[in-house]
């Protein structure tokens, strides 16, 4: 396995191999992709708890007297929502209602908005933000990537995990923040129960030098290391879209399906930049939909880029797919005309030169019991 | 990483098991575990002629799909059936009952050419 010279290092580099991680490149970023195996660290997370090294993704802070208004200015859902302490999933888009990023915002202070962004996307989020701050100095903005080892804790024993480990932490609700503890130093550090997996759990923020210790303590306790294999397939059973993969600068979030996290019908949410495009996209009604597929027989696992077929004739390809671990079948997304999007629409897919048969089905894939 | 003495290797990862005018192949335990686990083989179909180093099968772990090639040149003459319902037999016995498919050699001296669980060995550490 090569390295490319320029790939960026997670502080967590050391405990990934010293646990037996295979590493790999992912947007930039050398990471695990499995330790022990997807399926057994996807199943941990299912059923138990896992850990996934989130560093790679960005951190932004927002703050300042306007910094309400020049957020929603640049995101799709209403910012004004959120209470102190509180996260909401929105997208970032272009003027053509194309998608930058998606990423969750949280308000940790009455002026003060914490935001999570891809990995891959870092850089062209940090030049899209900067290019429309405002010029009157009411909103500052840090890149605070560099400054934060994370750990995603999920799973449905990240709580008992959590508290353990941390009894005087406060545990945030659903979509909440709170502060772990107030250490000292530049960075505080935050605990989101948030995550990517359609697990509870918790997205831990701390310092870059204290990322190991952290990650040695959550071992310590019996959480499983998860790589970015699982990762990938944990999300994807829940139907959450990947940017890279299933979002893109050439569709917009109503063809993703993301419309709740878009608030066009809100009338307390200020115009925002995509907006114009957006409505009248569906005005004019969409030509695709972001349609989830399953294979109706066995055969092998959908992966991107397959040919989807209608009556014989190519109508899309998949953007995402996998052998669903929780299910044991082939699940796919696929940006699908809008006929062809309902649930039960027979298709096929297109495998190697032969075909199989696969149809729409709803989402989540994976319906917990 | 077991690798059987009496078995040889082609330098893809395969594996042959010489039976009289019956060869059969499989991946060796090496490749399983660069692989991961695996989720679904495509076997070649059974009278289709394989030519060596060429593309016989396919398996898929859950992150990737990867050629199996042929280490010498036959027909194909029996699948594994095993491997349909049971994909991890590739992991947990890649030189017995993970075995992917039979052929009988065109040209046996390319069996001959394979290489030596020494030399295989070698290859990998």
């Amino acid at each position: 396995m090569s390295e490319s010279t320029d790939l960026k290092h997670t502080p967590l580099e050391a405990a990934h191999i010293a646990c037996g991680a295979r590493m790999v490149e992912f947007g930039g970023w050398f990471m695990p992709v499995q330790y022990s195996g997807i399926i057994e660290e996807h199943r941990a997370v299912r059923s138990a708890v896992g850990m996934f090294d989130i560093s790679h993704m960005g951190e932004v802070t927002v703050a300042g007297a306007g910094a309400l208004a020049w957020l929603e200015s640049l995101l799709t859902n209403r910012v004004s929502k959120l209470a102190v302490g509180r996260g909401q999933y929105t997208l970032m888009l272009d003027e053509k209602g194309g998608v930058i990023d998606d990423l969750i915002i949280y308000r940790n202070d009455e002026e003060e908005y914490f935001l999570v962004i891809n990995a891959a996307c870092r850089e062209l989020d940090l030049e899209w933000m900067r290019a429309h701050l405002p010029e009157d100095g009411t909103v500052a903005l840090k890149d605070l990537g560099d400054d934060y080892a994370a750990i995603a804790l999920q799973g449905p024993d990240s709580e008992k995990i959590l508290r353990s480990l941390y009894p005087e932490c406060e545990v945030p609700k659903r979509n909440g923040l709170s502060l772990l503890s107030t250490a000292e130093g530049v960075v505080p550090e935050l605990v989101a129960r948030t995550g990517y997996t359609g697990e509870d759990g918790f997205e831990l923020f701390v310092p870059t030098s204290e990322g190991e210790a952290l990650w040695n303590g959550l071992l310590k306790a019996g959480v499983k290391p998860a790589g970015l294999g699982c990762r990938d397939t944990l999300r994807l059973e829940m139907g959450y879209p990947l940017n890279g993969s299933d979002l893109a600068r050439t569709r917009t979030p109503l063809e993703a399906n993301l419309g709740k996290f878009v608030a066009l019908d809100d009338p307390q949410k200020p115009d925002f930049i995509g907006r114009q495009a957006l409505e009248l996209q569906r005005n004019a009604g969409l030509s695709e939909l972001l349609t989830p597929l399953k294979l109706t027989l066995q055969g092998p696992p959908m992966r991107a880029h397959y040919a989807v077929l209608s009556d014989g004739s190519a109508v899309g390809e998949t953007c995402s797919g996998a052998l669903s671990p929780s299910l044991g079948e082939g699940i796919a997304m696929a940006y699908l005309p809008q006929q062809l999007s309902v649930a039960g629409t027979p298709l096929e897919i297109e495998v190697r030169g032969r075909r199989y048969p696969a149809s729409v089905t709803t989402l989540p894939f994976y319906k917990k019991l | 990483m077991n690798v059987p003495i009496d078995l040889r290797y082609a330098k893809t990862h395969e594996w042959i098991r010489s039976d009289g005018d019956s060869v059969t192949v499989g991946i060796t335990d090496h490749a399983q575990a660069e692989l991961t686990d695996i989720v679904y083989v495509e076997p070649p179909k059974i009278g289709a002629e394989v030519k060596a180093e060429t593309t016989a099968a396919v398996v898929e772990s859950v992150k990737a799909a990867s050629d199996i090639y042929s280490p010498i040149s036959g027909v194909v003459t029996e699948v594994n059936e095993a491997l349909t319902s049971n994909p991890a037999l590739l992991n947990t016995d890649p030189f017995s009952q993970g075995w992917i498919f039979k052929i009988r050699p065109s040209n046996p001296a390319e069996i001959e050419a394979l290489l030596s669980p020494e030399a295989y060995i070698a290859q990998i550490s």
